[in-house]
Parts: C-alpha cells; sequence; structure tokens
C-alpha cells in the first residue's frame, strides 16, 4: 500500500503542475500585471509609477513564463510563474495582492467552513441514507411513488429559492434564528442552525433518489434473499446487511469530498455572511486578485487529490479483498 | 457480487459498525447543544446577531450597529481612498481641517488644526505677494497650519515605552513574536501626544514608492520637493531587501517643514487655492513614525499586522476589533482631544432637532459595530428587525420603503412609518454620463476635421442628448431617486445653478415653471441638419450606427443597455453595445477605442475644478491618462478652466463657470446624466444623523437611544413557535403510520422485532 501512495502522490506533482500552469494561463489571458495593479490601486489618480512601484513589490515586473533578458537557469526561474508557482509546494502561499498573507487568511477561514461544511455534510448523509433506506423499505408502495415524486420535486428547486425561503421563514416571519452572520465558541450555534437546516434539505432529494437507486440494487441480490431465508427482520437486513454492502457506491461519491469541506459553499458563505474560504475565494475572484485565486485552485486541486486517495484507502477499509496494486 | 459475498463472510476488524458512541456520550452531547441552544435563546430574541454584545442591552454602552459590503483594501491613510475605507478611516485619523457638519454649503472648519490656513503667495524672488495675486505671478504658496494642543493618539503598542522611555515593541526577538498573532496580544500600549512633525512624516510617507499612495502623482506636481523624494526613495529601494525599511527622518522634504513643536508649513509650487480640501481628507493626517519603525519588523506583516489593517490614529474612535471577514468595531479613543457638537447649522436644523446635542463633548457614542453583510436581503431584513440602526434602499425594497404621493411627493410607506422609521434624502456630490469620444469622426471633433464636420458631429450629439430621456431612466432605474443633470457640476457645489438660471437650453424648455425636454421632432431635426435624415447617411444611404462601450456586469445591466438602444431607435439610430469587463474597458479609453461610454464621478471636494477639470484639455486620457476621458478639447474651455480655477469664490468666478458650462452645453461631449439622490433610512432611536457627502467623520455626531432601541428588539423580535410544534406533528404523522405499517409487516411475514436481538437469534 505504501508504494501504492507514493505512486499516487508522485502522479499528484504533475497534475498540480498542470492545474497550476492552466490557472496562470487562464488568469493572465483576461488580466495583465497592469490590470491587477490597477484594480488594487483603484480607478482615480493612478499614475503609471504608482503601477509600476506596485509591480515591481509583488515580483509581477518581470516576464511571465520565459525571461529572454537572463542567463541559463534564470529564463525559466526569473519569471513571474516560476517564482509564485515554486513555493504553492510547499504550502507557501505568499501575501495577497493587498498585503494579506494568505496562508494565515486560509488558517482563519478553514475553521467558519468547516463549522457549516462538516455538520450539512454529516447531518445530510444521515437523513439521505435513512430516508432513502426508508422509501426502499416500502418499495412499491404508495409511500414510495410519493417519496419519489416528492425527491424529484425538492431536486428540481434551486438552492437560491432554499436559502431565500429558508431565511424568509425561519429568520424574518418566524425569528427563530439569526438570518445571517456568524461567531466563534458556542455562540456559533444560533448562527449554524439555518444555514446547516437549509443544506441539508436543499440536497435531500438528488441524494435520496442516489442512494435509493444504490439500494435497490443491492435489494435484489442474493445475499438479501438468503438474509431473510435466515428471518432476519426487514430493518436488520436493510441497515445491517444491505447498507453495508452498498458502501463502496456510497464511499465513492462520499468520500472524495470530504477534503473540500474546508473549501466552504460560495452560495451559503455569501448568504448567510459566513467568513470561510467559499466567501474569500468568490472576494478574490471580484478583486482580481490572482494570488488568491492560484492559491485556492491549487489547494482544491491538492484537496480533491487527496479526496481520491481518501476514496481508494476507504474501499480497502470496508472491503479487504480490493488490493492496491 | 464480491460486495454480495461480503456480507455472507465474517465481520472483518475495522468494518463500517454503529457508533462506538455509547448512549450516554451521545445523551450528553445532545444536552449540551440543547443547554447552548437554550442559553442562547434566554438570552434574548432567538434571532439576535449580535449574542453577548453589550450594546444591544438598554444598559450597555451605546452602540451603533451598522454593516460593511465589502472589506476595506486599506486602512493606512497614505493609500485608503475609497468610500469603504473612509468609514473606518475617516473616524479614525484626524486631518488638520473638516467639514462643518452640518452647515450648507459645505464650509471647512478646523479639526486637528485650530483654523483653516490661509495661503501666502510668493513669486521667484521670495517676494510674499497679495492673497489676490494673479497665479501666473506666484511661484510659490506656503500654508502655515497651527495644530491644537492636546491631541493623543490611540493606545497602541507602538508607542508603548519601558520604565527609560524607550519604545517597548520595537526590538521584537522571535520568541517575542511567536506569541503574537494580532495587535491586541501585545501586554502594553502607550499613546503620546500628537505633534507637528507627525504631519510632516505623513506628507512623506505620499512619497514612498512601496506605499503606492493614490495622490502621490496629483502632490507631487504642488508639494515642493515631493516628486524628488519619490525618485530617491524609489533608488533606495532598489538597494534593499523586499522588506527593507526606510527611515524617513533620514530624509529631508523642501515642502513640508516642522515650524515649531504645533506648526508646520507646507510649500506649494504656484498657486493652488484646491490644496485646503485635501487637508481634510486623511491622507494628511498626523501619523508618529514609531508606528513605521514598529510595523516595519520582520515577521509581523506575515502575520497580517500592519499599518495597513491596525490603524493608529488620534480620531474620536479607534478599531478595537478588527476581523473585516466578519466584523469590525470601533471603540471611542481615550485620548481623542475635546472637541463638541456644533452650536450652529443651517436653517431648519434647530427645529429638525439637529442642534439639541450642541457643546457636548464628542463622540457621542462609545462604540460603532460593523458586521459584514455581503447579500440585500439578509441586510434589509436585519434592518427591519432593528439589528442595523440605518439602511438605505435597494430597487428591490423600495416600494416597500417608500410611497409615493398624488402629486409626486415621495415619502416613507406606512410600513415604515409604523415602526417609527425615518427617510432622508440627499443628492450625492456625483454624476453619472454618457460620454463622447472627441477623437472618433462621427461623433467628435477630431483635430483633422473641418468646421462643417465638427458642426454636424454636435448637432448629432445634441440629437442624441434629446432622444436619452433622462428622466424615463431615473424613474424605471432608479426609482426616481435622482436628478436629471443639466451640465456637469453636481448641487450642492460652488457653481452649481438651480431652477431656470441653471437650465440646459440646448436639451430643455422651461415651461410652467419646470424644464421639459425637448422634442423627439427637435432631435429628428437635428439629426437631419447633421447629415442623417431618418437615421440614414445623406450621402450613402447607409443607416447610422453607433457603438456604446460599456461595462456589462451588475444587477439589470442588459435591460438597462436595451433602454438605450430603444431610446436611439426613436430617432433611427442604431445603438451597438459592445459589452466587455472593466480592464479591456479603460484599455479601450486610454487607446481612444471608443465612440461612446458610460462613466461616472464622485467629488473629492466641493469645488467646480474637481468636476470641470474632466473635461480639461490638458487632463485627456489618450496619451496623458488623466480623467478626461472623452478626450474633449476646447481652448476657450480650456483657457477659462485655467482662469477658474485659481480664482477665489464670488460673483466673478461664478461668471466663468457660467460660460464654462455655457460651452459644454453647447458642445454637448457627454450626454449629461444624473446625480444620484441617496435614500436613507434610519430607526427613531439614532439621532442627528443628516447626511453630508463630502464629510467622512459623520459617526462622532450621532447619538443612539439603546433603551428605546432594545424595547424595540424584544417587541419586533420574539419567536414565533408554533412552527415548531407543527414541524414535530408533521413528524410523528408521518412515522407513526409508517412505524406501525412496519409492525404490521413484520408480523404477518413472522419476523421478530429488529430491536430483540435475543428473539432474533432463536431463529
Amino acid at each position: 500500500m505504501s508504494a501504492y501512495l507514493l505512486r499516487r502522490l508522485l502522479y499528484a506533482i504533475p497534475i498540480l503542475i498542470g492545474v497550476n500552469l492552466l490557472t496562470f494561463a487562464l488568469f493572465f489571458v483576461v488580466n495583465t500585471p497592469d490590470d491587477m495593479a490597477r484594480m488594487q490601486l483603484g480607478v482615480k489618480r493612478v499614475t503609471p509609477e504608482a503601477i509600476a512601484d506596485w509591480k515591481r513589490e509583488r515580483g509581477y515586473d518581470r516576464p511571465l513564463l520565459y525571461n529572454a533578458g537572463a542567463a541559463g537557469l534564470d529564463r525559466i526561474t526569473d519569471t513571474i510563474f516560476f517564482d509564485k508557482s515554486v513555493r504553492l509546494f510547499v504550502f507557501d502561499f505568499g501575501p495577497a495582492d493587498d498585503g494579506r498573507d494568505i496562508g494565515r487568511e486560509i488558517r482563519s477561514r478553514m475553521g467558519p467552513s468547516l463549522a457549516i461544511a462538516l455538520p450539512v455534510f454529516m447531518l445530510g448523509l444521515a437523513a439521505y441514507i435513512a430516508t432513502a433506506l426508508l422509501l426502499v423499505f416500502f418499495r412499491q408502495t404508495v409511500f414510495d411513488v410519493a417519496g419519489v415524486i416528492g425527491c424529484v420535486l425538492l431536486m428540481s428547486i434551486s438552492a437560491m429559492f432554499y436559502i431565500i425561503g429558508g431565511q424568509y421563514l425561519m429568520s424574518k416571519a418566524w425569528r427563530l434564528a439569526p438570518i445571517s452572520g456568524f461567531a466563534d465558541g458556542p455562540q456559533m450555534v444560533p448562527f449554524l442552525l439555518l444555514p446547516v437546516f437549509i443544506g441539508v434539505i436543499a440536497g435531500i432529494g438528488a441524494s435520496t433518489r442516489w442512494y435509493r437507486t444504490i439500494f435497490l440494487e443491492e435489494m435484489g441480490k442474493e445475499y438479501v434473499r438468503t438474509a431473510r431465508a435466515k428471518g432476519l427482520s426487514e430493518m436488520r437486513v436493510l441497515f445491517r446487511h444491505v447498507l453495508q454492502n452498498a458502501l463502496i457506491p456510497i464511499l465513492t461519491g462520499v468520500v472524495v469530498v470530504i477534503p473540500s469541506l474546508f473549501l466552504g459553499s460560495l452560495l451559503f458563505e455569501s448568504f448567510f455572511g459566513i467568513p470561510g474560504l467559499g466567501s474569500y475565494t468568490i472576494d478574490a475572484i471580484n478583486a482580481q486578485d490572482f494570488a488568491v485565486v492560484r492559491a485556492m485552485v491549487f489547494l482544491g486541486s491538492v484537496l480533491y487529490i487527496a479526496g481520491l486517495m481518501l476514496t481508494d484507502l476507504s474501499y480497502a477499509w470496508v472491503d479487504p479483498r480490493v488490493r492496491f496494486e | 457480487m464480491r460486495t454480495a459475498l461480503r456480507s455472507l463472510l465474517p465481520r472483518p476488524r475495522g468494518s463500517i459498525s454503529p457508533p462506538a458512541a455509547g448512549p450516554g456520550s451521545l445523551r450528553r452531547l445532545l444536552l449540551v447543544t440543547i443547554a447552548m441552544v437554550g442559553l442562547a435563546a434566554c438570552s434574548g430574541p432567538w434571532n439576535n446577531p449580535y449574542p453577548g454584545d453589550p450594546g444591544v442591552r438598554a444598559e450597555g454602552a451605546s452602540t451603533i450597529f451598522s454593516s460593511f459590503r465589502e472589506r476595506p483594501k486599506h486602512l493606512d491613510p497614505a493609500r485608503a481612498y475609497t468610500s469603504d475605507a473612509y468609514v473606518f478611516v475617516g473616524q479614525i485619523y484626524q486631518p488638520p481641517l473638516q467639514y462643518h457638519y452640518l452647515k450648507r454649503p459645505f464650509e471647512l472648519i478646523g479639526f486637528a488644526a485650530t483654523e483653516v490656513p490661509r495661503p501666502r503667495y510668493f513669486d521667484r524672488a521670495g517676494r510674499e505677494l497679495p492673497a489676490d495675486a494673479p497665479a501666473a505671478a506666484v511661484a510659490f504658496s506656503t500654508y502655515d497650519i497651527r495644530i491644537r494642543e492636546g491631541l493623543g493618539y490611540q493606545p497602541h503598542p507602538a508607542l508603548a515605552v519601558d520604565a527609560t522611555g524607550k519604545p517597548r515593541f520595537h526590538g521584537l526577538t522571535a520568541a517575542e513574536l511567536s506569541r503574537v498573532h494580532t495587535l491586541f496580544d501585545f501586554s502594553a500600549t502607550g499613546t503620546r501626544e500628537v505633534v507637528a512633525a507627525d504631519f510632516v512624516h505623513q506628507i512623506k510617507r505620499l512619497a514612498h514608492p512601496r506605499l503606492q499612495s493614490p495622490i502621490q502623482g496629483k502632490m507631487a506636481k504642488y508639494i515642493v520637493g515631493l516628486a524628488e523624494l519619490s525618485d530617491t526613495l524609489r533608488e533606495k529601494l532598489k538597494t534593499l531587501p523586499r522588506d527593507g525599511f526606510i527611515d524617513l527622518a533620514q530624509h529631508e522634504l523642501e515642502g513640508a517643514q516642522v515650524v515649531d513643536r504645533y506648526t508646520f508649513r507646507i510649500r506649494l509650487k504656484g498657486k493652488y487655492p484646491q490644496f485646503v480640501y485635501w487637508l481634510a481628507m486623511p491622507f494628511f493626517s498626523p501619523m508618529p513614525p514609531e508606528a513605521d519603525r514598529f510595523y516595519a519588523q520582520p515577521g509581523l506583516a506575515r502575520k497580517n499586522i500592519s499599518l495597513d489593517w491596525f490603524p493608529i490614529g488620534s480620531g474620536p474612535y479607534m478599531l478595537s476589533e478588527n476581523d473585516p471577514n466578519r466584523r469590525m468595531v470601533l471603540s471611542r479613543n481615550p485620548n481623542f482631544g475635546v472637541e463638541v457638537y456644533p452650536s450652529e447649522g443651517a436653517p431648519g436644523d434647530r427645529e429638525a432637532g439637529l442642534l439639541s446635542d450642541a457643546g457636548r463633548r464628542l463622540p457621542l457614542t462609545d462604540r460603532v459595530v460593523f458586521s459584514l453583510e455581503k447579500e440585500q436581503i439578509p441586510y434589509w431584513n436585519k434592518f427591519l428587525q432593528g439589528w442595523f440602526d440605518s439602511s438605505g434602499i435597494s430597487s428591490d425594497a423600495f416600494d416597500q420603503a417608500v410611497q409615493m404621493s398624488a402629486s409626486g411627493d415621495i415619502g416613507i410607506s406606512d410600513q415604515m412609518s409604523a415602526r417609527g422609521i425615518e427617510l432622508q434624502t440627499s443628492v450625492a456630490t456625483s454624476i453619472f454620463y454618457l460620454g463622447f469620444n472627441w477623437q472618433d469622426a462621427v461623433v467628435g471633433a477630431p483635430e483633422k476635421s473641418d468646421a462643417a464636420g465638427r458642426e454636424r458631429a454636435r448637432k448629432l450629439r445634441h440629437a442624441v442628448s434629446i432622444a436619452i430621456d433622462q428622466e424615463e431612466f431615473i424613474s424605471v432605474f432608479r426609482n426616481g431617486r435622482a436628478i436629471a443633470a443639466q451640465g456637469p457640476i453636481a448641487p450642492g457645489i460652488i457653481g452649481f445653478r438651480d431652477g431656470e438660471a441653471g437650465l440646459n437650453r440646448y436639451m430643455y424648455d422651461w415651461v410652467d415653471g419646470a424644464p421639459r425636454r425637448k422634442s423627439i421632432d427637435h432631435a429628428r431635426k437635428l439629426l437631419a441638419e447633421a447629415g442623417y435624415p431618418n437615421g440614414r447617411d445623406a450621402k450613402t444611404g447607409q443607416p447610422l450606427v453607433l457603438n456604446l462601450d460599456t461595462v456589462g456586469s451588475g444587477a439589470g445591466a442588459r435591460s438597462r443597455i436595451e433602454w438605450y438602444v430603444r431610446q436611439l431607435q426613436k430617432i433611427d439610430i442604431q445603438l451597438v453595445p459592445r459589452l466587455t469587463d472593466w480592464n479591456r474597458f479603460q484599455d479601450k479609453l486610454r487607446q481612444g477605442n471608443v465612440q461612446m461610454y458610460f462613466l461616472g464621478w464622485n467629488a473629492d471636494y466641493p469645488d467646480p475644478e474637481n468636476f470641470l477639470f474632466l473635461l480639461y484639455g490638458p487632463e485627456a486620457k489618450v496619451g496623458r491618462d488623466g480623467n478626461n476621458s472623452s478626450n474633449y478639447r476646447n481652448p476657450e474651455y480650456d483657457q477659462l478652466f485655467e482662469q477658474m480655477k485659481d480664482m477665489a469664490d464670488g460673483p466673478a468666478r461664478q461668471q466663468v463657470i457660467d460660460r464654462m458650462v455655457d460651452i459644454l452645453r453647447a458642445d454637448a461631449p457627454w450626454v449629461w446624466g444624473f446625480h444620484p439622490v441617496d435614500f436613507t433610512l434610519r430607526h427613531a432611536w439614532l439621532a442627528n444623523v443628516q447626511p453630508n457627502t463630502m464629510a467622512q467623520n459623520e459617526l462622532k455626531y450621532h447619538r443612539v437611544d439603546g433603551g428605546a432601541r432594545a424595547l424595540a428588539h424584544a417587541a419586533w423580535n420574539a419567536p414565533v413557535l408554533w412552527p415548531i410544534g407543527l414541524a414535530g406533528v408533521a413528524l410523528f404523522a408521518l412515522v407513526l403510520p409508517a412505524w406501525t405499517g412496519y409492525r404490521r409487516r413484520e408480523r404477518r411475514r413472522g419476523r421478530v422485532d429488529p430491536a430483540d436481538g435475543r428473539a432474533e437469534s432463536r431463529h
């Protein structure tokens, strides 16, 4: 397994370089360092000298990818791309274009992102699986049909509707929770109630249908018939045997997103005023802060790769017959 | 199949199993959660977004609750130049001058300075000239600024000293640094009196290349030696490592000198009467050199501890909580000098209760809490629930907040009125316009064009200007919250003329005491005279197509652009919108690759020069990167501008301004757009709110009645509990039939209760 992990880690390096190169190219296709300087320095009274100073201060006064004026290896290393990219591989993100340290920002924003994403993920997973098993239990009944129709209806509604509708009902009409905001420590709880509740509800339609499909597929297999033949209750068949055997397809979709929970949700964080990494990314895109965008894309790639590796590991965990070769 | 077989095998080690946590720990977790929620609920309304904040309580420190939409980019007074930054910087720093809070037209008064300085003029030989000396004769101007004694900086670690009087935190060791995560982690703070040298130090900072002050270029033209100091520092920086420190005390600046402990002198090239307005901006606030030395220490910047994020000011407030991702709190600066609420204002202010706090020491409120609120819906609802003390009005909320009477008067809606909410309006010192590129052969007047061609283009611009019905635009897209512009100068600025005297007679007629836009027939006639009868080129028969470059983002951008297309269709002109992003749009302007474009301008100071320079020839965008985006050039106008900018206010200056405005109306380099009207709602418990578009430090005048607010919070935010009960009943109604159905089915099949493991084992 160690060899497998090492191999996967080595594969990750060219992937990350590629992602970084692509981000770099896409960003600088639409933005020049001059644009970035103007964005940061404002619209009024910006002088060419100020732009030159800004670029020099942040190392944007060098060529993008190839420094024809330099000698030897400096042609590659004395460029914006090399300077800004190499440090990423040791997770040194450097300062944002507004001067704030990106690493520190990421560390301080991960907590709020997780505070929303983790409960939504855990409660959602439990709720979706339980609902799906319930529908499977009542399969081919009116309850099942109604449940599937309900799921289709729920998944047809935009997340924005859930957010706005939830804020209107829960916070404005019924005044049960703050409509937005965040606090540290135990005072965080009231602020989490609404986004977590809405987050779970917003995903229930699509996820329940997905899990129902997985469970139904399992229900037709022989081991289920054997379990029933042993006289086990339907509840036990479902929750002990079917659920356990459905774990591989469930894990495929679930484990891969676990690391990405750190990155937060763009929409939820914006609407509920959560100071997480989702809103950080959106703000950076709006401000054309390449340093932050690059760091967040890189981090997202790393976490996605980590998620894929975790998924592989989880296969072996739930099914020892899976071998890493 | 493989997984199916797996289920029949004995359970392997480490396989999925029920949660290890016992029922006891789960119960404890549940109880703790319920207790926390219960505690939060018991502390007041359940929807209180300020849990634990003493300002919400009636007996707590007097606190204003406000919001910010984007975190400010800069809080360093040498760099901050945006309204979102001025919300904070304006309260923290103390420039020499400020605008009188109540008087209109805007009046400068002393803030850190004892009074508004009077310039002294000198010729090249150093001889003093009279105050009305012509600008051409003036080689230098000097401003002697006397500051008030006893002004103090906010408590700050940079000013902390040990028993020997040496700075306590200017030589941080690695161990000390490791214990510091925010500025508030320092164990001690200090303060000292503001002195004239601090103002001189700040002026030198404007030249620092690392700060990229937005007014460096502007001030380098006037302050003697500032450009040279900039060059010197730029050269010095090249010899230093990236985070190397430059001690500005080692560098002299001829244009800013300390005269004595409380007086400093600024020396300008030539005559620049508008300079005093800059002295009311945070750029010229005092900055202790200790601050630069403190923040330059290695390692602090990596912890986001910099002067750009942790100000050190002598104004009425200091930043006591600084989380720009969530919440920022201003608290009273205990060392703020003595300043009292004004005892005189504009007519009607006394009757409006705006002078009831006259003579009281400022600031009138202990704290101001700003919460980050990016989205409009939560922001508006929080205001309605009383969690924000004041609010603007978005287009979505306009109908809910404002109602229009049969006579067209705008007033507060009954719903708002029932809550005691009050509406205040003020015309912004801004203009939004649609510009023509003077270098364009069709709509402009390039140098190679002949007189006849220029006249045709002028008539075309007039036809376009008439066809675009600004009144309709204001009604449709701004809910009536703007006034149609008659020229470049905004209301409230010297030189603006109201009523019939200020009418643009090229676009309007004065009918029944009000302006009426000229008819579309008149526009068509002008278009025909321009050589485009029925929108077609009289020579070629080709339809007239005009291009509009604009940034096509933001709410409603597309509908606005389509509206403009329809406006020009009224006179058979085809308007082609060319949507682009902001950067490309700026590029196009710089290169002159536009025909028509949208822009706006927000005044820096209440002087007509700050509007009229937008069409001054030498300020052209193309080639000079100035602010004249139309590249408009008219020799008479340029000559009058040079004359006007150095004149003292009075009838003579007004006459020149009138002539300049008339030239612009005749030439029509812009379609005169509109001046926005700001609508502000405030709750009854917030007093002394008077819109002042020039002042940046108005929070110190505001007073809040915490008792009234707490009562309103309790009355407006009682939780509605029946939905929780209903949800419980609904869940029960859903689960009960399912459970009974399950039990019935299991019994029918002869299976055991799933919870009864022993029974199952018997099978």
